[in-house]
């Protein structure tokens, strides 16, 4: 290991141990302080679904540059049990500094934290300081007992650092200091508050849980009315039946929650209801693996439901791009009166990383709802398809709505005639919704041969493995939004030599879509399901072979 | 106020002649006109059935979703606009069938609405085949060596579930009835009003038979106590009619949640401008 290459590529740092050994909290701790040293950091993590043993663990990526994907390459693993280094044995190299933290200390994580930042040569006083802060609650003893603890660790990770002749000096940057370190959960939350969320009714599944209990702890200022439903049938139809009353509600799941949802989906469907749904995909079938990443439910949130049904599906892949299009769920549910669909997994929710703080204007939420008049309908037949919606008590009409199909007033039909009508306008919706699309993200060289196509999550890990594998004839588009497909991105995909999608999944869901819609066949697909995220250095050697 | 402000001339009504829907429909505009609520302000919601139908045949704002799927979103709208008179009807099938779980945690929610159950003991849109609520022994083209379960008995559950306003009505006795939705209306908290009617087209049960087969509670100002009122409900040799069991005071859902602790203007009619406090959430993450 030699200093210069940590000086260009950052360090990654992995601490490896058994659930209940605070691997977590002192993971996210460490990752607060690099940053508030002024360094670029990048917070992965990796766990089983149990509340105590087993072996969890979290890269720590601290650079120079802007880090935001997870790589294979690990530079110091610490081992709080021995089992983590068999474990970890895949990602291990002949350059990788292992640490086994003594068996005799009491808190192994604040130790291992202790060392880490004696290695990196960072001064103990911001360290210790936010430990400090950190642990508050928990009164004096503990404080103390950690502090030393930290400190024991450091004089050894200073010794290490001599022994092994380990210099790591990352240069720091003032900027960086005053950026937001967030993750995936937290990013979505803020843009559900943003797009105006007043209502949430969820039951609890992982990954997507993080978004209730951030909406909740947001409850208080924002006025969210909040409920932990029976199940998730009864929370998908309490949400809508808020959008009828004139909330903004959000439900929030995974593949399996959302399953029992679909009837419900189908609902809102009919009922031209706005709806935002999130869905923090992870791998299944049925339980599947509940605590790792993947890609697996493009194609059920797309035909999810019974009937034909105009929705919007959006797949952030950063965390400006889970504020932004959770905020343009909302927005858009309201506009076209339909159910819009957030796609994200547990690499995207769970992951943290630094950006610059995101920009909020001042405006109100402007929502498109109408106050009634005597005659109110409905279902009005427009050009557009579009009926301005009204709701109960706000007005002089009355607001009808009906799972049955129905006419203009919203009362239940057989007429075959009209029910065409009703088909007719309901698709209209999709058409507007076409037209303001939000289209996909081009990276790379504008004089490509190989087009790479990614959706979501797997965003920041191609846009590193294109930097790492440096061919210019490659370029990347990332889709935004994977449902309605902007037609406009055709002309991108036909100028390609060969067409190459990368995705946490078996099938390939964005290829078969684009092969649907587009009548345009992918040449290769790079497909990741065991479970875990692409990471960018494999992903680098992949790409650099096409 | 006149009952007919509700009256939907042109509705297609889609009941059988003689069927106790008309009846209960019937009770239910007089108790809403006695009690002076304007259709504007009402909110009928229901699922799918015959009797899930009455909200096509009511003026009023119509919320008419799923089957079984009543009571999530006649909370939900209850909560964003607590203004508002949410009345939930359903069959027997739709409540206790398909919905059976909503109804138990509706019941623990405790949102003020009234929930109105049209218990003809059978699944009739379907065109006949045993509900939850059928007797044992009733032969339909499903059930052809009779149903082997024992009904489920709404009253007694609703009662060990915690619910704050339990009653039984007959649909003959529209008089009674609208006493006692009335009284479910003005109730603060979830009402469960489980109204008895004989299906006359598929011939299970008759008005006779209900009749025959029932009584009226005892109505003095005496409330029982809850386990009196449970004594009751479990008495199946001949189904008590009227009002079992009535909790004043609890916390309804709406009153539990943070956003109407000090604001009591409902939620829907509040401005969503959130754009400086959300700068202020986002720098805490700096
Ligand atoms: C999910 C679902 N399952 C089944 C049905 C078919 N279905 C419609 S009404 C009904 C039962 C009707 O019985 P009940 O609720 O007692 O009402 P009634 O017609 O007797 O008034 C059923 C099973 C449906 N509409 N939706």
């Amino acid at each position: 290991m030699t200093s210069k290459n940590m000086k260009d590529k950052g360090v990654s740092v992995v601490f490896a141990g058994e659930a209940g050994q605070g691997i977590d909290t002192i993971t996210l701790l460490i990752s607060k302080i690099y940053k508030k040293c002024g360094y670029n950091v990048c917070l992965t993590k990796e766990y089983m679904s149990r509340i105590r043993g087993g072996i969890n663990s979290s890269e720590i990526r601290i650079s120079k540059d802007r880090v935001n994907a997870y790589t294979d390459t690990i530079d110091f693993l610490f081992a709080l049990i021995p089992e983590a280094i068999e474990y970890l044995k895949k990602r291990i190299t002949k350059e990788t500094l292992i640490f086994k933290v003594e068996p005799s200390e009491r808190y192994k994580n604040t130790y291992a934290a202790g060392m880490l930042f004696g290695l990196t040569a960072i001064s103990s006083d911001i360290p210790e300081q936010m430990l400090r802060v950190f642990l508050e609650e928990k009164g004096e003893q503990v404080i103390n007992k950690n502090l030393e603890t930290f400190k024991k660790g450091y004089e050894k990770g200073r010794e290490l650092s001599e022994e092994k002749a380990v210099k790591i000096n990352i240069d720091a940057s003032e900027e960086v200091k005053n950026e937001m370190f967030m993750n995936g959960t937290e990013a979505i939350a803020l843009g559900c508050v943003a797009g105006g969320c007043n209502f949430i009714s969820s039951y609890p599944m992982s990954p997507a849980t993080g978004v209730f209990i951030e909406l909740v702890k947001a409850s208080d200022r924002f006025d969210i009315i909040t409920e932990q439903a029976e199940d998730e049938i009864s929370s998908m139809n309490m949400n809508i039946g808020a959008w009828y009353a004139g909330a903004r509600a959000i439900v929030t799941t995974s593949g399996g929650g959302f399953d029992l949802m679909t009837e419900a989906l189908s609902l809102a469907g009919i009922i031209e209801s706005p709806m935002v749904i999130h869905i923090g995909q992870r791998p299944g079938p049925a339980t599947g693996l509940p605590t790792k990443t993947e890609q697996g439910d493009l194609e059920l949130a797309l035909y999810a439901g019974h009937g034909e049904f105009p929705r919007i599906i959006y797949a952030p892949g950063s965390l400006e791009e889970c504020y932004e299009l959770a905020k343009a769920a909302f927005i858009n549910a309201d506009k076209y009166q339909m159910p819009v669909f957030l796609l994200s997994d547990q690499y995207l929710l769970e992951r943290s990383y630094n950006i610059p703080v995101i920009n909020v204007s001042e405006e109100k939420i402007n929502q498109n709802i109408i106050k009634t008049e005597k005659d109110y309908k409905r279902y009005q037949f427009t050009d557009n398809g579009l009926s301005p919606r009204g709701i109960p008590g706000y007005g002089d009409g009355l607001v009808c709505v009906d799972s049955d199909e129905h006419d203009e007033d919203g009362h239940l039909t057989e007429d075959c005639d009209l029910r065409v009508k009703m088909i007719h306008k309901r698709r209209k919706k999709l058409d507007l919704a076409l037209q303001n699309s939000i289209m996909p993200e081009f990276i790379g060289n504008p004089d490509y041969k190989i087009l790479l196509l990614g959706w979501g999550s797997a965003k920041n890990s191609i846009i590193e493995a294109l930097r790492l594998c440096k061919r210019n004839d490659l370029a990347f588009l990332h889709f935004k939004q994977v449902f309605p497909l902007p037609p406009e991105t055709k002309k991108l995909l036909t100028k390609a030599k060969k067409l190459v999608a990368i995705e946490n999944n078996t099938n390939g869901q964005l290829a078969r879509l684009i092969r649907t819609e587009f009548c345009i066949n992918i040449d290769k697909n790079i497909l990741k399901y065991d479970g875990l995220p692409f990471s960018a250095d494999k992903l680098a050697k992949e790409i650099g072979e096409l | 106020m006149d009952a007919k402000i509700f009256d939907m001339p042109c509705a297609d009504i889609a009941w059988c002649p003689g069927c106790g829907n008309f009846l209960i429909l019937k009770s239910l505009k007089d108790a809403l006109t006695e009690l002076d609520i304007k259709p504007e302000n009402l909110v009928m919601v229901s699922g799918v059935g015959s009797a899930s139908k009455t909200p096509h045949y009511i003026r009023a704002n119509v919320f008419d979703g799923l089957h079984g799927r009543i009571l999530p979103p006649a909370c939900a709208i209850k909560a964003v606009n607590p203004e508002l008179t949410v009345v939930a009807v359903g069959g027997d099938g739709d409540m206790y069938g398909e919905g059976g779980n909503h109804l138990i945690h509706a019941i623990r929610r405790n949102s003020n609405i009234t929930n109105i159950v049209h218990n003809n003991m059978l699944y009739c849109l379907t065109r006949k085949q045993a509900s939850p609520s059928s007797s044992y022994g009733l032969i339909t083209p499903v059930q052809t060596h009779g149903v082997t379960e024992e009904p489920f008995n709404p009253v007694a559950i609703a009662i060990s579930a915690g619910a704050t306003f339990v009653a039984r009505a007959f649909c003959t006795d529209t008089e009674k009835t609208k006493e006692i939705i009335k009284k479910a209306i003005l109730h603060k908290g979830y009402s469960l009003v489980d109204v008895l009617m004989p299906c006359v087209t598929f011939e299970v049960n008759s008005y006779k038979w209900f009749k025959e087969n029932s009584y009226y509670l005892e109505q003095t100002d005496k409330v029982f106590s809850r386990e009196e009122a449970f004594k009751k409900a479990i008495e199946i040799e001949k189904l008590p009619l009227g009002i079992f069991y009535i909790q004043e005071g609890k916390a309804t859902f709406e009153e539990n949640q943070t956003a109407y602790k000090d604001n009591k203007t409902p939620l829907v009619f509040r401005e969503i401008s959130r754009g400086k406090m959300i700068n202020d959430l986002l720098h805490s993450y700096t």
